[in-house]
């Protein structure tokens, strides 16, 4: 008892006692995170050095060009992916939130068929995405008649990430002190005043962050939209969610397969591009996180 | 508004930032691009602004060819979009037959099954040949006793028998040294290896499966390119790009060897892996002015769009057999 109600002598106990296992430790998990850390730095400075002589205005300014590949750009590329999230972003996340709170705050938990879709909700989280790809061509594209469009493909990839936007909403939902519910309702709050001015602005950092994350799986796929048959030179910018698209992941699987050595660079400035786009996602996130943080 | 309902917009305004990005892109100006080396399309195409969609899909051996006619075709009419997808041959007639698309790029002649599939949607289309390949044999620039190979050498190395039995050079030809033989060629799903599989083994998609296969032929060059007993195939152009790199095989299918090369292929000479590249309009598509206005250019400027792209045009009599073909489609009831 001695010992934990007085640190200094817990710390010279440590250090005398097992000086070794803790200095083990210590250097595993920093060298857990070295090895985290130092592929990413590799592939950082790999797609920057190998991408830089075309990191310039010209790379968001033109079209991808099969005949010049030297100036080639890959702007319908950058609008097609921003497009994808903007409108994943409209149709998953109010949908996912929503869902959430009726699972964390409504729902009966001791009825079978609430824990049935918990239990298949985790189960949706870990489908590969080529098999979203197949229920968006099968379903999406062909039975509902929405051909191979912007709606196609921000329908399936919403249908991709709906499942983690659930999850993480709920564990933020769930991470609001019951206290602050049991002030609310006793104050005479209903339900849905409760939720809506205590429980959700209490979880938005959550929320947000994991929304954020989901997102950014969105925006490295491949595998769905080529499923979906997005077509991979497109040198147009989509002008509605009825348009033809291509996203950047799709632009960079089909740079990197041409035999032209400008190609393999010209994909290494898009990858530095998407890199950016998803830093610049989760800034937001960090930001938004930071923001509005409260502790209790 | 109270404070919960600050944080609540907040949360929205972030979640739209990236959707408004994405709306407010739409109007990005067009691209500035050069003047274009290619002569100007004749007659018909010239006429008023078309609009509207060609939608193409197709073989990725081929995908290149549509590009280049596509980038080259917008510089005429602008408001014609034609997105070109490759996912494959066989993916491409699906979605054709199915009516999805408007042109299907093809690196070997439509299937029986696939035609039917057509015929069950009442799909009706012309084969346009529009390009020469050359199937390229390569080997490392290390590899200095093999310059010329015969049919069934490539045979005795690629034929399902030699599964797990020709392991070196000597098992080919006692003439060779032992050095391992080392195969790379395109995976199961590609065009290019059904061809050479029919023409090579005699029978398509019959092949040892001991080889390194790859989509991408980049990873073929690489591959050749590190082992000094290496050997792969794939399309011409992939070997012009590499030529510094790898070594090209003579063929001998039995009069004589002859190298890769525009030349041979268009003449006929370089036999049998020189192969026909095709395009499949459909019939109902080319009567929409913009398919037509596009099938049009593509043909009437099939040289200059071939060598854009860094295919092997076609000779005189198949320019003009092209051009007939594309004739009798549009006369089509």
């Amino acid at each position: 008892m001695a010992i934990l109600s007085t640190p200094r002598s817990a710390v010279q106990l440590a250090s005398k006692g097992r000086p070794l296992r803790e200095h083990l430790f210590r250097i595993a998990l920093l060298a857990s995170l070295a090895i985290a850390i130092a592929f990413l730095a590799m592939l950082i400075v790999y797609v920057v050095e190998e991408g830089w002589p075309r990191l310039d205005s010209t790379l968001w300014e033109n079209q991808p060009s099969i005949r010049r590949p030297e100036t080639a750009g890959i702007q319908s590329g950058i609008l097609g992916t921003l497009w994808i999230i903007g409108l994943t972003a409209l149709m998953a996340l109010p949908t996912g939130i929503l869902a959430a709170i009726y699972l964390e705050e409504y729902a009966d938990k001791t009825k079978w068929y609430n824990r049935l879709i918990e239990l298949n909700i985790s189960n949706l989280a870990a489908v590969p995405s080529i098999v979203y790809g197949i229920l968006g061509l099968g379903m999406i594209a062909r039975w509902m008649q929405f051909g191979f469009t912007v709606m196609t493909g921000a329908l399936t990839v919403s249908l991709l990430v709906l499942p983690i936007v659930i999850i993480s909403a709920r564990e933020a939902i769930r991470a609001v002190p019951p206290s602050i519910r049991e002030g609310s309702l006793a104050l005479g709050a209903t339900q849905w005043q409760t939720i809506y001015r205590q429980v959700l602005p209490a979880s938005v950092p959550g929320i947000a962050t994991g929304s954020i994350l989901a997102l950014s799986r969105a925006i490295g796929e491949a595998a769905p939209f080529l499923m979906l048959g997005a077509a991979t030179l497109v040198r147009f910018n989509p002008e509605g969610v009825w348009s033809t698209f291509t996203v950047l992941p799709l632009q960079i699987y089909s740079f990197i397969a041409r035999p032209q050595e400008e190609f393999a660079i010209l994909a290494a400035a898009a990858i530095v591009i998407l890199l950016a786009i998803l830093l610049l996602m989760n800034s937001v996130a960090i930001w938004l996180r930071n923001r509005y943080q409260k502790r209790w | 508004m109270t404070s919960g309902q600050r944080r609540l917009s907040a949360v929205a305004t972030a979640a739209l930032v990236v959707s408004l990005a994405a709306a407010c892109g739409g109007d990005a100006k067009p691209t500035s691009e050069g003047t274009s080396s290619a002569a100007a399309a004749p007659g018909e195409s010239q006429g008023a602004a078309l609009s509207g969609e060609v939608k193409t899909d197709g073989s990725s051996t081929v995908a290149p060819l549509t590009q280049a006619a596509s980038e080259l075709f917008g510089e005429e009419q602008p408001q014609v979009k034609v997105p070109v997808g490759s996912s494959g041959t066989g993916g491409g007639f699906e979605k054709f037959c199915n009516g999805e698309t408007d042109i299907s790029n093809a690196s070997r002649p439509i299937k029986d099954e696939e035609k039917a599939a057509c015929e069950a949607k009442g799909i009706k289309f012309a084969e346009l040949t529009v390009a020469t390949d050359a199937l390229t044999v390569v080997v490392s620039k290390e590899n200095d006793w093999a310059t010329c190979l015969t049919t069934d050498q490539l045979k005795k190395m690629w034929e399902p028998a030699a599964e797990g039995k020709v392991k070196t050079w000597k098992d080919v030809d006692p003439k060779f040294p032992a050095e391992e033989l080392k195969l790379y060629g395109p995976g199961t799903d590609s065009g290019t290896f059904d061809y050479f599989t029919d023409e090579i083994n005699g029978e398509e998609g019959a092949s040892r499966k001991d080889y390194s296969p790859s989509e991408n032929d980049n990873d073929i060059v690489t591959g050749v390119f590190g082992a000094k007993g290496g050997l792969g195939y794939f399309g011409f152009t992939y070997f012009e790009e590499n030529a510094d790199k790898l070594k090209a095989i003579e063929i001998d299918s039995g009069s004589g060897c002859v190298a890769p090369s525009v030349e041979a292929a268009q003449g006929g000479k370089y036999t049998p892996l020189a192969r026909p590249l095709f395009v499949y309009p459909s019939a109902a598509a080319v009567k929409r002015p913009e398919v037509a206005a596009f099938l049009d250019y593509y043909v009437a400027n099939i040289g200059t769009i071939a060598k854009d792209a860094k295919f092997i045009p076609l000779n005189p009599e198949q320019e003009a057999k092209l051009k007939s073909d594309l004739e009798s489609l549009k006369s089509q009831g």
